[in-house]
């Protein structure tokens, strides 16, 4: 029965989130203040629905319901609890429902958490949202449903959820990514609800502001999460690949990136109106096109779920349709909305505006790299892909161009400033990078030019925020006065700065001083890597819940003393008899120590072993944290509600003049 | 000139300047660095260059994964059922790699027409198929099973 209520309530939440599209917008439209006062009830009718549709699917998965065709290919009786749990959206139909459950959260959301809002804006708002809704959820409906049941032939256990999949990684990992993902198309409503109204004024900005740095946070830890997950359960001890899938998450990232930095300067300066608004509809249609790319299959990727041409062409009907509809909408709209403020070009505005162009080029360096295949297969030109070194050739010099302007940016001033005060405000942090990037590299033999090269960035970035508080907090009465003077918003920058500069020199320390080899060991064999003696002491069979695995143990020492003892195991799950390397990690802020096992070879015991070690590899997600952290710091910023007043009393105003 | 109006010109050529550096090192680094895929009866029948990378995908033949004593070396045939080519891997594969299974493989023939691979693709699920692996089979019309359709 759960499994039809759940049904059910989807059903009920498609026909909600049809209203939510069109009554408030009607409204909008004709002036009718009880259509649109209708929206933010619709909103959480919405949520309510979808979270008890996503409910019954989760207790048909926690109860082992084998009736329901999903349940019964995606879990197994022996699958701890809470696997059973996140087993809801291992798979494409269940991932869906996440999907669709995190839009109506952030739609409840916006609607529960906006009182400032123009009760105008506001039903446009939800009503973009809603539209997307009915988008997602007739996809779920007509070509994904998750209750679809097996009647007759009901399974006496089930297929299992896929093994990589077991692990904490996935209880965290897409829920957060999804966040991110989807938040996104807060910002998009704001946009699209702005064109529509025809009127983009500087409280825009402060609206969409913090929910697109929430998002941009969330996308961070997912992306973030995505990678170590990958890094240790792959068992490759990779932590980026460049893979589509990757790709498709990290283009709205990067166009993201942009975004919160061209919304600071619509939001401060009244500037870049149309272009925010653009690039709001692009960082949106790049979350789009990620779920495109990952649930249509059309690209070789570990994350692509078995194939479904149907379901490709929905998402691409779709994708062509908001992409479509909004850049037509653009088109006639973003005349009327354009700014007309000037800026001097040595200011805080140029800066963000370099900022603006590297992430967009960036990301469609990116977008084009990953849809090259699929271009030159249209074609007919062959099958074709394009691996990390083209990623890797387009992406770094960007991002080596891009630092020496973050480095400036916080102590730039707005509107207009003057080289002569950057130099002199600049001249001992840029002297000091110098000295680090030269003399850091010197800790770690043999000298590495490139680390060098992203210490003397880094460490630029990171003087040049310490500079500028400095110097705030000189021209405070005293220290403590001026620590109180920082903003949030202030904070939350510094913070995702300095979460950038950490981030740079992990991936270029880890890359550059990285040892991996592979190789062949028996028990009681001793191999030397960076330094470590890696000690192969004997294998042993072990039994989990629903796996045997053969568990090597590994101790490694340095200079005669243990510095950990390893232990990773090859698995064997029972119920579809899959495979499965579990990496053992020595983790630490430095250095990781990794080993996975291959397979056996040969007939005395020995075994494929692959060593790595990584310095420094938990700087780049440790960064990402920092990126994340600046982000929710930010909102928290006064700016953000100290409008309520002020804007409510403009409230009636806004509605009469529509 | 109108100076909002000359401040976007200004933009503008930067942007298109910006973009045609971008546009640039964008070809120069796809140029060297895109593998093309072919199927193993193109590779049989001549028609992969030999100098430079490219990828082979199709089944891994039953009875052909060896796998050397002493090293890390492994060599196998991969096959669309039309014609086979010998791969030699050193290193550890992925974990879904087996026997009678989809596999794509990344690498430089050597003149003995033997994939010196350097990398090596498995499915990483059971239902789950590498869109080159279908496509090579297709090609030869055979299915998975090694049964003409």
């Amino acid at each position: 029965m759960m499994p039809e209520i759940g049904h059910f309530a989807l059903i009920i939440a498609f026909c909600l989130t049809l209203m939510l599209a069109t009554v408030p917008a009607w409204g909008a439209w004709r002036g009718n203040v009880i259509a649109m006062a209708l929206a933010p009830t619709l909103a959480i009718g919405v949520l309510v629905f979808v979270g008890i549709s996503f409910g019954c699917l989760a207790s048909a998965f926690l109860q082992d319901d084998f009736s329901v065709a999903l349940v019964a290919s995606h879990s197994n009786s022996l699958l701890p609890p809470i696997y059973k749990f996140a087993a809801v959206w291992g798979n494409h139909e269940g991932s869906l429902m996440l999907w669709a459950l995190i839009l109506a959260l952030w739609t409840a959301a916006v609607a529960l958490f906006s009182p400032s809002l123009p009760l105008l804006v506001l039903s446009r708002v939800l009503s973009v949202m809603g539209a997307i809704g009915v988008g997602f959820l007739s996809f779920s409906l007509v070509t994904s449903n998750p209750f679809a049941r097996l009647l007759p032939g009901t399974p006496v256990d089930g297929g299992d959820l896929n093994p990589l999949l077991q692990d904490p990684g996935l209880i965290i990992h897409p829920p957060l990514l999804y966040m991110g993902y989807v938040g996104f198309s807060v910002a998009f409503a704001f946009a699209i609800a702005a064109l529509l109204g025809g009127r983009l004024d500087a409280s825009w900005a402060r609206w969409s502001r913090p929910w697109t740095n929430i998002a941009w946070g969330f996308l961070s830890l997912g992306i973030m999460l995505g990678s170590w997950w990958a890094y240790y359960e792959l068992g490759w001890g990779g932590w980026w690949f460049w893979d589509p899938v990757e790709n498709a998450s990290f283009m709205p990232w990067l166009a993201g990136t942009a975004l919160i930095h061209s919304l600071a300067a619509t939001d401060k300066r009244g500037l870049f109106k149309s272009w925010t608004v653009l690039l709001a509809i692009f960082a949106f249609s790049l979350s789009l096109l990620g779920t495109f790319l990952v649930r249509s299959g059309v690209l070789t990727s570990v994350h692509a779920f078995a194939t479904d041409p149907a379901r490709g062409m929905f998402i691409l009907v779709f994708l062509a349709l908001v992409v479509g509809g909004s850049l037509t909408l653009y088109a006639f709209r973003a005349p009327a909305v354009s700014s007309k403020v000037t800026f001097a070009w040595v200011s805080r505005e140029s800066l963000l505006l370099c900022n603006n162009v590297v992430f967009l080029v960036a990301t469609l360096t990116v977008l084009f790299g990953t849809l090259f295949p699929l271009i030159v297969d249209g074609l007919g030109m062959g099958k074709v892909s394009v691996g990390p070194p083209y990623f890797n050739a387009v992406f770094v010099p960007l991002m080596v161009l891009l630092v020496p302007f973050m480095g400036i940016g916080p102590v730039s001033r707005w509107k207009g400033d003057d080289v002569a005060r950057w130099r002199s405000e600049l001249m001992i942090p840029a002297v000091v990078a110098v000295v680090c990037g030269f003399t850091f590299p010197l800790l770690h033999a043999p000298y590495n030019i490139w680390v060098a090269l992203a210490v003397l960035l880094s460490s630029w970035l990171v003087l040049g925020l310490l500079q500028d508080v400095w110097r705030r907090l000189r021209n405070a009465s005293s220290p403590a006065r001026g620590l109180q003077r920082l903003t949030p918003g202030y904070c939350g920058m510094l913070i995702a700065h300095l979460g950038f500069a950490i981030c740079v020199t992990g991936v270029v320390a880890t890359s550059q001083y990285s040892v991996e080899r592979d190789l062949r060991m028996s028990p009681g064999d001793t191999q030397e890597l960076a330094g470590y003696e890696f000690k192969f002491i004997e294998v042993t069979q072990v039994r989990g819940p629903n796996f045997t695995a053969d568990e090597a143990r590994i101790e490694v020492s340095r200079d005669d003393v243990i510095v950990a003892s390893l232990l990773p195991q090859k698995r064997r799950y029972l119920a579809t008899g899959s495979v499965m390397t579990e990496a053992a990690i020595d983790p630490g802020l430095f250095r990781d120590l990794y080993v996975a096992m291959g397979e056996p070879i040969g007939n005395d015991g020995a075994w494929a072993m692959r060593l790595h070690y990584k310095p420094l590899v938990r700087w780049m997600w440790l960064g990402a944290i920092f990126m994340a952290a600046g982000a929710f710091t930010s909102v928290l910023d006064k700016r953000y509600r100290r409008q309520r007043h002020v804007v409510q009393s403009g409230n009636k105003a806004a509605l009469h003049g529509a | 000139m109108h100076p909002v109006r000359k401040q976007r010109l200004y933009l503008v050529l930067f942007v298109a300047l910006f973009s045609s550096v971008a546009v640039g090192l964008v070809s120069y680094a796809l140029r060297g660095n895109i593998n093309l895929f072919y199927p193993p009866a193109d590779v049989a029948s001549g028609k992969a260059p030999t100098d430079q990378s490219i990828r082979v995908g199709g089944m891994v033949e039953k009875g052909s994964v060896q796998r050397a004593d002493d090293s890390l070396e492994v060599s196998f045939m991969l096959t669309d059922y039309q014609a086979s080519v010998p791969v030699v891997y050193i290193g550890i594969l992925p974990d879904l790699f087996g026997e009678e299974q989809g596999a794509v493989a990344s690498g430089v023939l050597d003149s003995e027409g033997v994939l010196q691979a350097t990398e090596i693709l498995a499915k990483h699920d059971e239902n789950y198929m590498p869109p080159e692996v279908a496509y090579a089979l297709e090609n030869s019309g055979y299915d998975k099973k090694g049964k003409t359709k």
